[in-house]
């Protein structure tokens, strides 16, 4: 990668931004994002990023991407996942082991409903617009 | 299909008692009663928090916040919110209500966090420089070398009012001003990265979940004092933040955010990375200074300051890792922003590791002024097992407890400090009734006797010596002229100390003495630890009238301390017990007492 | 004055350091380690930059699990410090070691919350499983237990971590098949 300019660094923020948003709102993509800071990985969280690889994989869904990000600060009930769905508002689930993964696929990501038991909420709103 | 509404009714611990369950099952009954089963699904999920206000229901996409549901109320959120899409106002959580002072206009929200330094942390991916500056990383830093001027950086932060994070409270401006005063060749910007307080991981959440931010604010100091060289001294014991922290340098070097040349502006600026290896004093900046050359973690008296004379002897910015990651959101928003969230004397949020019998143990950002009590219970849903709240343990070793009196003392440096305990780096631990106070003050002289490096008297002798007292005391040997002897050794370290670690290591225990007296003289007058932990000074019993003789006990007990037949009353050898407490967890008929 | 005074309070413990030293480190019988070739080229990239002696021996942990007492005189003589000067620093930080740990080390979280949430019992009932105390090594030198002050995961206590790998909320019967999983793997 070349060393950025000013104008360059605008100019990637701008289409980065578009990326996210987009993969956010026009609801091309489904995403799962685990939370994999050292909480996390301690609760298991890739184990839960595998059995979420293996599911898309078996289930041959190919409109999914899996992401890692870090903390989101919901120790009690690690490992945390975030799934976002398009026409479904996003939430984060806790306490995702191998097998509830399974079901995130199965029903809330194929069959669109969500799973009892698992859902909690977000701890703050985004800053950052 | 999607639903249209997805009703979420939370079905916590607290919420179960209130009759969360009940709800769940009278709100499916009305959808299908009113013909709405296709328009919305009802959700059970884990604890939202607000517990005393329980049970909640949080209806989405809308994200309505309904407060104290009742199953009565099941009808009208359907007819109402369900098929006609208007909310119930009576049930809307009150925002009035939050006894938060802060208020955020682009925050309105029943959430009582706020998250400035944890932006990023749970939203982008930590390894990839691209998704922070999507989020405007990196627009600071183009800000700061292309419009502002040195004295304008200052200018902000001082308008911004930001404290220092990692334990004392400086004023983050006067800092980086006296160092940017001084003319010298060489300057360094240091990140304290050592978070040596057990029972605190803000600083590691933090690098792990958004390492760009600590970067680029670095290479802004650099660029605000006149540094061209950073370092990040970081403990060993955080692997993975250390890699996630080696990728992002990597990365902001091939874009050019970092190095020779930044952005093209002639600004060179470099980052490296030191590890500490397990010394507590190597978070006190002197000593960090003196890791970071290869030595011995001593500290040195001061002043002169790091930044007179810090890393080589060059005048050095110290700071701490949530210091940092606040500065590019004030140099994008502006020191006035910043300023309206937070108390008089204290700006901005602060972050805490929550933990201990807390039902939801997390990492939370608030904004300052808010009060333990929204914290614990708002927040942290709460005492786990339903017992009773005992205390708030802030600042770690050099800090002190908060008692139930005082759960509605708004948070800041000042508050706590009144209360004899400290903000300290954001460790936050919650202890309950089973928590006894002389042995977590023997546990905090213990670490502080294992952490003192031994270069001043004060400190070596007087950790020891009050370590040997309350040791004594937890075993039953203490004598009323022992209490007499900690405050004096205590009051003594904190004035004759070299640095911080001997000044405040008497903290937890005077602080503990002061507000739990009785607990202390129960150990020495009565020899009895009202809690049960002390294991030298209980005794456990079996209740002859309430044992009917199941054998679990005896069967659970790890030396065969209790014997007796099935169906026949059971004794304890008290020769033989260890006093694990097992038996008295074991017993489905309380027939095991504890004295 | 004083600050004469410190530093030659500093140059006696130096010298009786030295003498320890040589009582206190393993015997070259029981250790004939030596620098490997990536090592000392590891020391020779970081011989300029100053202030290098802890992230030469962190790298030489890395490799050995401690610092054997012969690579800690090689060390000495490549980065030119004297001996006195890495003891010092060997034995100032919790985290060096100068003893061979087991091929598993088991570090128990003994921090604030861990400690509160039992701690203590889980240490009590590693050294009952392995038959060991804290900071011994098994005989088969498969596993050695120490406390360690917070591992940063103070939301999941009671913690513990094997060769680095952390496990949260860990009870006391789990421990068993937590050492049985590593054991002759
Ligand atoms: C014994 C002791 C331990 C400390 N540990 C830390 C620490 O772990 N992290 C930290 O940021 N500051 C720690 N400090 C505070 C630092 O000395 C220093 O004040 C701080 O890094 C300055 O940064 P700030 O102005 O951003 O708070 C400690 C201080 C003392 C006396
Ligand atoms: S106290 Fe054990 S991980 Fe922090």
């Amino acid at each position: 990668m070349a060393k950025l300019t000013l104008e360059e660094l605008k100019k990637l923020r701008e289409e980065k931004r578009k990326e996210l948003n987009n993969r956010r709102t026009e609801g091309k993509d489904v995403q799962v994002i685990v939370g994999m800071g050292t909480c996390g990985i301690a609760a298991g969280a890739k184990d839960t990023f595998d059995a979420f690889l293996k599911e898309i994989d078996q289930s041959g869904l190919t409109n999914v991407t899996i992401r890692q990000t870090g903390c989101m600060g919901l120790c009690h009930s690690e490992p945390t996942v975030e799934v976002i769905v398009p026409d479904m508002p996003s939430v984060v689930y806790g306490n995702v082991n191998p097998d509830v993964a399974q079901r995130i696929v199965r029903k809330h990501i194929v069959g669109k409903i969500m799973i009892n038991d698992h859902i909690f909420d977000k701890p703050a709103a985004d800053i950052i617009k | 299909m999607a639903f249209k509404n997805y009703i979420l009714v939370c079905g916590g611990a607290g919420c179960e008692a209130n009759r969360g369950v009940d709800l769940y099952k009278t709100l499916q009954k009305e959808l299908q009663e009113q013909g709405v089963e296709n328009e919305a699904q009802v959700v059970k999920t884990g604890c939202f928090g607000f517990c005393e206000k329980g049970p909640i229901v949080k209806m989405l996409p809308d994200e309505t916040f309904y407060v104290s549901v009742k199953p009565e109320d099941a009808k009208e959120i359907v007819a109402e919110h369900v098929v006609k899409g208007r909310p119930v106002a009576r049930l809307l959580y009150d925002k009035t209500q939050s006894r938060t002072n802060a208020k955020l206009e682009d925050i309105d929200f029943y959430q009582k966090q706020v998250r400035i330094v944890l932006r990023n942390c749970g939203v982008i991916d930590p390894d990839s420089i691209d998704e922070y500056i999507a989020r405007d990383g990196y627009d600071a830093l183009a800000k700061v070398l292309t419009e502002m001027t040195q004295d304008q950086v200052i200018e902000e932060l001082k308008k911004s009012g930001l404290r220092g994070r990692g334990g004392a409270g400086f004023l983050t401006w006067k800092k980086w001003m006296f160092t940017k005063q001084v003319a010298s060749n060489e300057k360094y910007v240091i990140c304290n990265a050592d978070e040596g307080d057990p029972g605190a991981y803000m600083d590691r959440s933090t690098i792990e979940g958004d390492p760009h931010s600590i970067l680029e604010a670095m290479t802004i100091a650099g660029r605000t004092v006149g540094a061209s060289q950073g370092v990040i001294y970081i403990r060993a014991e955080y692997p993975l933040a250390i890699i996630r922290l080696e990728n992002a340098i990597k990365q902001a070097k091939d874009y050019g955010l970092l190095g020779e040349n930044i952005l093209g502006t002639g600004f060179n600026f470099n980052i490296e990375i030191r590890l500490g290896a397990g010394a507590f004093v190597c978070g006190e900046e002197t000593a960090l200074i003196a890791s970071t050359e290869g030595r011995r973690g001593m500290p040195i008296p001061r002043p002169p300051f790091p930044a007179v004379r810090g890393l080589w002897q060059k005048p050095t910015v110290i700071n701490n890792v949530e210091t940092y990651a606040n500065i590019p959101m004030i140099v994008l928003r502006g020191g006035d922003w910043f300023a309206k969230i937070g108390t008089e004397t204290s700006k901005g949020t602060k972050v805490f590791a929550l933990t201990g019998k807390i039902n939801n143990s997390g990492l939370i950002e608030v904004p300052m002024g808010t009060t333990l009590r929204e914290i614990i219970y708002d927040i942290g849903g709460g005492i786990r097992g339903g017992k009773a709240f005992k205390a708030v343990q802030t600042g770690g070793p050099s800090g002190g407890v908060i008692t139930s009196e005082y759960l509605d003392t708004p948070i800041d440096y000042e508050h706590l400090q009144k209360l004899g305990s400290i903000m300290g780096s954001g460790g936050m631990i919650v202890m309950d009734e089973d928590d006894c106070m002389v042995d977590v003050a023997r546990f905090y002289q213990e670490f502080c006797v294992d952490e003192s490096c031994g270069k001043c008297a004060p400190c070596r002798i007087g950790t020891r010596t009050i370590y040997n007292l309350l040791t004594g005391i937890c075993q039953g040997r203490g004598t009323m002229d022992d209490l007499q002897k900690i405050n004096e050794i205590g009051r003594a370290m904190q004035k004759a100390a070299l640095c911080g670690l001997g000044q405040t290591a008497p903290n937890p225990v005077l602080s503990t003495m002061k507000y739990y007296e009785k607990e202390y003289l129960a150990h020495i007058k009565e020899k009895k630890c009202p809690s049960g932990k002390c294991r030298d000074l209980v005794t456990y019993y079996i209740l002859p009238n309430k044992c009917i003789g199941c054998t679990v006990c005896a069967r659970r007990c790890p030396v065969g301390a209790i014997t007796g037949e099935r169906q026949k009353i059971h004794t304890i050898n008290q020769e033989t017990c260890i006093k694990c407490g097992e038996c008295l967890k074991a017993c489905k008929f309380s027939a095991v007492f504890r004295r | 004055m004083l600050s004469l005074e410190i530093q030659f309070i500093s140059l006696t413990t130096e010298i009786a350091e030295v003498l320890i030293l040589n009582t206190t480190m393993e015997k070259p019988a029981a250790d004939d380690k030596k620098l490997t070739p990536e090592l000392k080229e590891f020391i020779r990239q970081w011989k300029p930059k100053p202030g290098n002696l802890i992230m030469v021996l962190h790298r030489v942990q890395e490799h050995f699990g401690y610092i054997p007492r012969n690579v800690a005189f090689e060390v000495a003589d490549l980065l030119d410090v004297p001996l006195a000067r890495v003891y010092g620093v060997v034995t100032f930080y919790h985290l060096f070691k100068l003893k061979k740990p087991g091929r598993f080390k088991i570090a128990v979280c003994m921090g604030t919350a861990c400690y509160l949430k039992g701690g203590e019992d889980i240490i009590k009932e590693l050294e009952n499983i392995l038959g060991v105390g804290l900071n011994a090594v098994t005989p088969d030198g498969e596993f050695s237990v120490e406390a360690v002050r917070c591992l940063g995961c103070c939301g999941l206590a009671p913690v513990l971590s094997v060769n680095g790998e952390v496990h949260g909320n860990v009870k006391k019967d789990q421990l068993a098949e937590i050492v049985a999983k590593y054991k002759g793997t």
